[in-house]
């Protein structure tokens, strides 16, 4: 078991060394993008020397990747062009920002999915079944910034309930505690709901599969043939064992949240990392870009680890 | 044994899928033909935002000016006429051409005609989801062959690369592969096919693992057949409509990424429409024109509905055949 676990982590260790290398040298390959940079300012021919000296572009490429390999294991991710700051306080402060929302729109997500997957499951094959069916299709196939604007455009502008964009109000920025804290809310409601709608779709057709299954088996016919009602065997015996798979997929989700929280970003104008990277992308910010990926492959790696230990603490059969 | 006939197992549901890319696929095809330039610029002023509907004039200038009117009168040398409230005249030889147009899904912020962009845009991103569809299979089949063929240390690594490069969350690398490389169709499609080729690789080698263990290989073997033989005539065949499915899911999976991208601005280049871009050009007036945000998003939708009601065909007529 221990052993297991830690060729795991190892695993992802090699892992987020070889996405860091490959950004590394995908932007080593095409040099252009320093050098253009470089080109593009207004610089005397002494301070260009200094810059390409400064980013070691006078350097082998070799010693640049040892170099740079270093610098990043001390958490050192070097500077932004766009902001002139350090790439890891910029992550470091919009981090906790994705994670907020990206945690609640998870959590809406799943109990979303297994809220719809139980509405369906107590008649299966019936009319409520199947428009749900069709409803959780639908929510599964729409492209997660349309939601978000047609939600803005209802709920933000048509009736006005939530703000439209931003984490804080000016108002809500001043205050602190309470206020603060409900200001905040406030402006998670829409994209936290986008996040959710788009993906419960996927949770509840998992979910409705696998309970059906679980209906099937040996020991629900037990916990009947023992007196058990039906809801209690569907309940306290099949939801359990049917909501075990889905802790792997949603640990096998989690790129996907992490990519969807970032379009969801964009349309909220929520001050996360996701946006951060976006305006990377647009302003050819590659240092906060590489920095980012790397961040955010080690989010996934420690998510997935986590879903496995999770799952062998919730599903003693595994364990070895 | 002849295959069963797939539509006889298929409901109405699935050929309603079916139905629905179908008629996508075959409007962005040939309608660009009978639609105007989707790039045009007729009257950026007063022919902009019209609702989904509206007829209207447009007045050509022999110098080439183009504007929306309407009341159009002759009088004499002169053609009087409305633009925007106010009267207007013209000298009746300046005037090269009065079109009237019927704009069905209205016109965006800069007065082009939507449908036109619609059928356009929904070329454009079928084209790009098919195109890095096909390779990503390609690459799929390819590599899950190869895994589930060879076996050992070909195998072990293979499927050490698939789990690591799931694990990335695609969209930071797209990003950042937007901002090294720029923006073009062909690398679009490589970028998607890139994000896109690992599951297919996964579910093939899966099925090779099972097939491979068939008599029907054995005799194949025994009869001298070569392993890209086996692989390309024995193999290829069997695993067909699992993947199939997975492609239909996969389909719509590209159509989003990719409506994802040019949403962000990162896609497809200007000023070639593309569903996603639509989008994003519909956010700028969704106040005052929602249907410019509504129509390509549902297009985007209904076409990730048809893939996915197809894929579920697909495999009822796979358990229906197996049964």
């Amino acid at each position: 078991m221990l052993r297991w676990l830690l060729r795991r982590a190892a695993a992802g260790v090699v892992l987020v060394w070889l996405v860091a290398t490959a950004t590394f040298f995908l932007v080593a390959a095409t040099p252009g993008n320093i050098t253009q940079h470089i080109e593009s300012q207004r610089l005397t021919p002494e301070a260009r020397a200094r810059w390409r000296r400064d980013f070691g572009l006078d350097q082998p490429l070799p010693l640049r990747y040892a170099r740079w390999l270093a610098a990043v294991g001390r958490g050192d991710l070097g500077h932004s062009w766009l902001h002139h700051r350090r790439v890891a306080v910029i992550l470091g402060e919009t981090l906790p920002r994705t994670l907020i929302l990206a945690s609640l729109g998870l959590a809406l997500e799943i109990l979303g999915g297994i809220a719809v997957a139980l509405v369906q499951i107590r008649r299966p094959h019936g009319v409520l079944d199947r428009l749900l069916s069709t409803t959780t299709l639908t929510a599964y196939a729409l492209p997660t910034f349309w939601i978000g604007l047609l939600l803005v455009y209802v709920f933000a502008y048509r009736l006005p309930l939530f703000p439209p964009s931003h984490m804080l109000s000016p108002a809500g920025e001043m205050a602190s505690g309470w206020p603060r804290m409900l200001d905040l809310a406030h402006h998670l409601v829409l994209p936290a709901v986008t996040i959710g709608l788009t993906g419960m779709g996927a949770v509840a057709r998992y979910l409705r599969g696998s309970l059906l299954d679980e209906r099937l088996e040996h020991y629900v016919l037990a916990a009947r043939a023992r007196g058990c009602s039906a809801a209690r065997a569907m309940w306290v015996h099949a939801l359990p064992n049917a909501l075990l798979p889905l802790v792997t997929l949603v640990g096998l989700s989690l790129p996907f949240l992490v990519s969807g929280s970032l379009v969801i970003e964009v349309v909220f104008a929520w001050p996360g990392m996701g946006r951060a990277m976006y305006e990377a992308a647009l302003a050819r910010d590659v240092p906060l870009l590489m920095g980012g990926t790397l961040v955010a492959t080690i989010a996934v790696v420690v998510g997935n680890f986590v879903a496995d230990i999770l799952y062998t603490v919730i599903d003693p059969r595994i364990r070895r | 044994m002849k295959p069963a006939l797939p539509l006889r197992a298929a409901s109405p549901r699935h050929i309603t899928g079916l139905l629905v890319v179908a008629f996508l696929a075959a409007a962005s095809l040939v309608g660009p033909a009978f639609t105007p330039d989707p790039t045009e610029i007729l009257d950026p002023r007063h022919g902009a935002l019209l609702p989904p509907g509206t007829t209207a004039t447009y007045l050509r200038t022999t110098s080439g000016v183009v504007v929306a009117v309407s009341h159009v009168v002759r009088r004499g040398d002169v053609v009087t006429a409305l633009r925007g409230g106010t009267e207007v005249s013209f000298p009746a030889h300046e005037v090269a051409a009065l079109e009237r147009r019927l704009h069905l899904l209205g016109t965006d912020a800069l007065g082009r005609d939507v449908l036109s962009r619609l059928l356009h845009g929904g070329r454009v991103s079928l084209a790009v989801g098919a195109s890095a569809l096909a390779l990503a299979l390609c690459i799929g089949v390819a590599a899950g062959m190869a895994a589930g063929w060879r076996g050992g240390l070909v195998d072990a690594l293979l499927m050490r690369l698939v789990d690591g490069l799931l694990a990335i969350p695609m969209i930071f690398l797209l990003l950042l592969l937007a901002v090294v490389f720029r923006p073009s169709l062909g690398t679009l499609v490589l970028v998607l096919a890139f994000s896109a080729w690992m599951g297919v690789a996964r579910l093939v080698r899966a099925q090779v693992l099972s097939l491979k263990e068939r008599e029907f290989v054995l005799a194949a073997r025994a009869m001298g057949a070569g392993s890209l033989r086996i692989a390309l005539t024995h193999l290829l065949p069997n695993t067909a409509t699992p993947l199939a499915q997975d492609a239909a899911l996969r389909l719509g999976d590209l159509i989003l990424v990719e409506a994802s991208l040019s949403f962000l601005g990162l896609g497809v280049p200007p000023p070639y429409p593309s569903w996603g871009s639509m989008v994003a050009e519909g956010q700028e007036v969704l106040l005052t024109a929602w249907w410019l945000t509504v129509v390509p998003g549902a297009a985007v939708a209904a076409t990730v509905i048809g893939a996915a009601l197809v894929a579920d065909g697909l495999s009822e007529v796979a358990r229906g055949s197996h049964r």
